[in-house]
């Protein structure tokens, strides 16, 4: 059956009617909200229901704050200890589960790296009775005795928010007493917000509070970037870091993967931020250029064509001629070797059907990788999007903000009175708008999608299950714990948010492995043997021959 | 070096855990509950909780793990969490229609005080849980105990369900603890070969590695059912196997309906699964079958064969207190020597035990609940050793040290097919020594000289 026969089965009006047919009325009617059939409208796209609570009792891919916050954001920089205020289980849960890597580099095999390593004060019931700031204390002067690191990151969990421990406090005495240990902390509480965003965003607050800006020891090299909101999932910020090194391009922090202290601490001194995960770190972006002036613009590394058009972006922008034709070069050099492994799997993946729903940005990028293999997006969402991921930045003055948005702390950032310096004039960053470079702005998810697919946000494992029966997509990609009951269904589903084992899958090596995995998984033979031979045919009945 | 920054000096340390050796309560309860038949497992918490523990469990098992929650938010924390469990019964009995609700706390839910059987009371009130349908709760506050404890605490709460007849059903009830599902269809497989009825609870055989056809169903063949479950009160006794996962629910059944119990020890290696044959045998008065007697007559055979190569080597061990207990009787009665051993669940019984366990050996043995992988791996670099068997976290550790590894126990996140392999009973032991044997040649091929290289071996 190929994959337009199957697509004609169901208007996209009806596959949403399924989807919601069995839930209780009022449950309907929210996810109805939340599932869009994606149509070009004069202004943009339908409107989605977004960044809403999940509903009690619905399986939901979503995690939770402190996920956001310490797996996500903080778990990657590999010099600070980051030390979990709670009972053990949320500390464990995070421990190395996110395939962050990282390479200590000119620091050598010496360097400071506790990744591997995971921290808790394990709070008993006497510590949630009689509150747990001493034993916090403690926990934070035993790190210290250890290890000496110049860092250390306090994170709350549930019940240290419900008993109300001040580990900002505790925190801020620790620090005053070492003198040379930077200690601070994050209020990440569970049960705080909707989902693992609220997470992502109290983490880069006290980033930016607490570390970016902290070093003005001038950081050498030309063309310097950050790259925000890249958390070396498998090794892509190697591979994106392999790339701009040959290009010339000078990398001074990412956040967060690959990521060190003193790179945040110097981040005030790129020239440009180049955002990858919009969702995660946008409000970094706009922090970092009220308070230093530094300009932002939307990259994704996540294709070899977006690589290319990226680092065209980011070219154009320094307007230097030797940086946009060793860019071109680079390109070229690349390219071959990536039109080839893709026209070789194309042969097996042209036509083909793909359905994605990953945190907030991964299901808008990996439809270029997609596209580049001849296959096609049906259906695609977010995990923890807000409204402007599906819709584009053009509705963020429209966004209702909500209780559960409002308990997250929004820094009042002004220019800093020493060290704001516009990187670009006015009249400069005009023109390049007028050559087609687009700052602060991004398109969201939505325009990009043909009409007439689906954008869901918020997907839950009943609609995924419906969703892979009605559509029968050839690829579907999520998390893990969605993994194997699509699999069940005889579809092969990829993980995207910490890629089974692969990667890197994002620049031209990325792509090239991508390639590769997305056509060993829909070319696999193991999908033909859901059946047995004599289940083709009906069941014998009567007598055998020989009786 | 991974893990650089450990030093060889051990300091006491008195609030810092660095590398724990457990983790917290609901996600034992979350897979105990998985063993009842039709059941949905749900997480009264905020979602997090729910989402690691289904993640953990997922990447242990490769299986689809669904499980609900009530998914808190601020506003359920301060006000108190009925009214989202109570929505959460009313949407999953809608949607999933499952036969039973398995409710476990977490530190949040414990934390604001919500009180589980009053909540159930009030949704049986409103409607909200249909004829017929059922749902068991258990307390796991994450601050207390371990994964370990809050598997007890599941199991032990699937007792509520146990209805007397007043009429016995000749059966023995059999609570295999927190082994693989493959261990709990072995543990079937040999009762039915000694002829004796069991009913095992939970039972994740068949839940947590079911076929692929192409078909997904939530709810898959296997696990014990309700109608099991409530005839427990009937059985003629109950075997626990392991202390701390099983006795609990094994002493409820004897204080409420007078079903006698033996608690036991998780049957891995030789001596404890000739006790549990022995257990086995008495309780339903049944003879030893010829087939367990080969099977019985084929691992002291390969014991014997392997004998020289395990003679004197020393072993560092992390894991559950159940599982931990067995190995090291089974590891000293094959003349090993196991020197280190760490339990991150606490209880003082364990110390006591192992120390029993070792106590003709020539040297003291390095022992601690409450321990973790930090302290171990000091203790390892104090008295370095032949072999480490741990889950999948100790492979920073033998790395460092080029320690041979055996992934054993819970969580094993990078290998598979230990859930259809099983380690318990004799056909376990088996496996556990080809294991052990194929590490410490792979070893010893690997460091030997040109010269002492060997083809056999």
């Amino acid at each position: 059956m190929g994959a337009a026969e199957k697509l004609v089965q169901w208007d996209p009006t009806d596959i949403k009617a399924e989807l919601i047919k069995k839930y209780p009325p009022k449950v309907a009617r929210k996810r109805a909200k939340q599932i869009m059939i994606n149509e070009a409208l004069e202004n943009g796209t339908p409107e989605i229901t977004a960044n809403v609570r999940t509903i009690p009792g619905i399986i939901t891919m979503r995690g939770c704050t402190y996920a956001g916050c310490k797996g996500v954001i903080m778990g990657p920089t590999r010099d600070i200890v980051n030390l979990v205020h709670g009972p053990i289980g949320c500390s464990f849960y995070a421990w190395l589960t996110r395939r962050n890597q990282t390479d200590p580099g000119p620091e050598g095999p010496d360097g400071e790296n506790f990744m591997n390593y995971c921290f808790s004060t394990d709070m008993q019931d006497q510590d949630i009775i009689f509150g747990g700031e001493k034993k916090l204390a403690t926990a934070i002067q035993e790190a210290y005795d250890l290890f000496h690191p110049k860092s250390i990151a306090i994170f709350a969990t549930c019940p240290v928010g419900l008993i109300g421990d001040d580990i900002h406090t505790v925190s801020r005495q620790m620090k005053e007493k070492f003198g040379d240990c930077n200690v601070y902390a994050f209020s990440c509480e569970g049960y705080k917000g909707v989902s693992q965003s609220a997470g992502h965003h109290i983490a880069n607050n006290q980033v930016f509070r607490h570390i970016v800006g902290e070093n003005d020891e001038p950081v050498e090299g030309k063309y310097k970037i950050n790259l925000l909101g890249e958390y070396n999932i498998g090794g892509d910020g190697f591979e994106i870091d392999r790339v701009f090194k040959k290009c010339g391009i000078t990398n001074i922090s990412t956040f967060s993967g690959n990521s060190t202290y003193e790179q945040f601490a110097t981040a005030h001194q790129a020239d440009l931020n180049a955002v990858m995960c919009h969702r995660s770190i946008n409000y970094v972006a706009d922090m970092l250029e009220t308070k230093f002036g530094i300009p932002w613009i939307k990259v994704n590394f996540i294709g070899a064509e977006a690589t290319a058009k990226s680092l065209r972006k980011i070219a154009a922008y320094f307007e230097d001629q030797k940086l946009i034709d060793k860019v071109e070069a680079v390109i070229a050099e690349e390219m071959p070797e990536v039109d080839a492994a893709a026209k070789d799997a194309q042969d097996r993946t042209k036509g083909k059907t793909a359905m994605m729903f990953v945190g907030g940005s991964r299901a808008h990028h990996y439809q270029e990788l997609f596209n580049e293999l001849g296959m096609k997006t049906i259906s695609a969402g977010y995990e923890f999007a807000h409204r402007d991921d599906y819709e584009g930045r053009r509705v963020l003055p429209f966004i209702k903000l909500d209780a559960d948005s409002r308990n997250i702390e929004e820094l009042e950032v002004e220019a800093d009175p020493e060290r704001y310096s516009p990187r670009k004039t006015e009249e400069a960053l005009k023109t390049l708008e007028e050559k087609g470079l687009k700052f602060k702005d991004y398109e969201g998810l939505a325009p990009d999608m043909e009409d007439g697919t689906l954008v869901i946000d918020d997907l839950n494992q009943y609609e995924a299950e419906k969703l892979v029966e009605l559509m029968k997509p050839d690829i579907f990609c999520a998390g893990i714990k969605e993994k194997f009951s699509i699999q069940k269904l005889g579809v092969p589903m990829k993980q995207l948010h910490s890629y089974d084992s692969g990667g890197p899958y994002a620049g031209f090596k990325g792509a090239i492995n991508f390639y590769k995995e997305i056509d060993r998984l829909v070319s696999s033979k193991v999908w033909s043997y859901m059946k047995a031979p004599w289940q083709d045919n009906p069941q014998l009945s009567g007598t055998f021959v020989w009786e | 070096m991974l893990l650089r920054h450990t030093p060889k000096e051990i300091s006491e340390r008195k609030a810092l855990t660095i590398n724990p050796a457990k983790t917290c309560q609901p996600i034992g309860a979350m897979y105990a509950a998985l063993g009842i038949h039709g059941c949905l497992p749900h997480s009264h918490g905020s979602q997090g909780c729910c989402a690691y523990h289904r993640s953990t469990l997922t990447r242990h098992y490769k299986e689809p793990i669904s499980a609900g929650t009530s998914s808190f938010t601020e506003g359920a924390s301060v006000f108190g969490g009925q009214a989202n469990l109570t929505q959460a019964f009313n949407n999953i009995f809608t949607v999933y229609n499952p036969d039973i609700v398995a409710v476990h706390t977490t530190c949040l839910s414990e934390t604001i005080g919500d009180d589980l059987p009053q909540i159930r009371k009030k949704a049986i009130t409103e409607g909200k849980i249909p004829e017929g349908k059922y749902v068991i709760g258990a307390s796991t506050p994450s601050y207390v105990g371990s994964h370990v404890t809050g598997f007890s605490n599941m199991v032990k709460a699937m007792t509520e369900l146990a209805e007397p007849t007043g009429k016995k059903n000749g059966k023995v009830n059999l609570i295999p603890g927190w082994v693989e599902p493959c261990d709990m269809e072995e543990l079937k497989r040999i009762s039915k070969l000694m002829g004796v009825s069991t009913i095992m609870f939970p039972d994740t055989s068949g839940v947590l590695n079911s076929p692929l056809t192409g078909e997904y169903k939530m709810f898959p063949a296997g696990g014990t059912t309700i109608a099991e479950l409530q005839s427990t009160a009937d059985s003629t006794g109950t075997l626990a196997l392991g202390e701390w996962c099983s006795a609990d629910a094994a002493r409820q059944l004897d204080k409420k309906y007078k079903v006698p119990c033996t608690v036991l020890d998780m049957p891995f290696g030789l001596k404890a699964t000739d006790r549990f044959i022995e257990a086995l045998r008495t309780l339903a008065g049944v003879n030893v079958p010829e087939e367990i007697m080969t099977e019985r007559g084929q691992l002291v055979d390969l014991i014997s064969d392997m004998h020289q190569y395990f003679y004197n080597k020393k072993v560092a061990l992390a894991g559950d207190p159940d599982q931990l207990i067995a190995m090291t009787e089974f590891l000293v009665s094959i003349d090993m020597c196991p020197v280190h051993i760490i339990t991150g669940t606490p209880g003082k019984k364990f110390e006591k035990r192992i120390k029993e366990i070792t106590a003709d050996m020539p040297y003291e043995v390095n022992v601690k609940a409450k321990g973790d992988f930090f302290l171990l791996h000091q203790w390892m670099k104090n008295e370095p050793v032949d072999l480490l068997i741990s889950n999948t976290y100790g492979k920073y550790i033998a790395r460092d040290e080029d320690v041979p590894f055996i992934r054993w126990g819970f969580p094993i996140l990078d290998r598979q097919g230990h859930q259809y392999f099983p380690t318990v009973g004799y056909k376990g032991g088996l496996r556990l020594l080809e294991k052990i044997l194929t590490v410490l040649l792979d070893r010893k091929d690997r460091d030997d000289p040109e010269t002492k290289f060997e083809l056999v071996l």
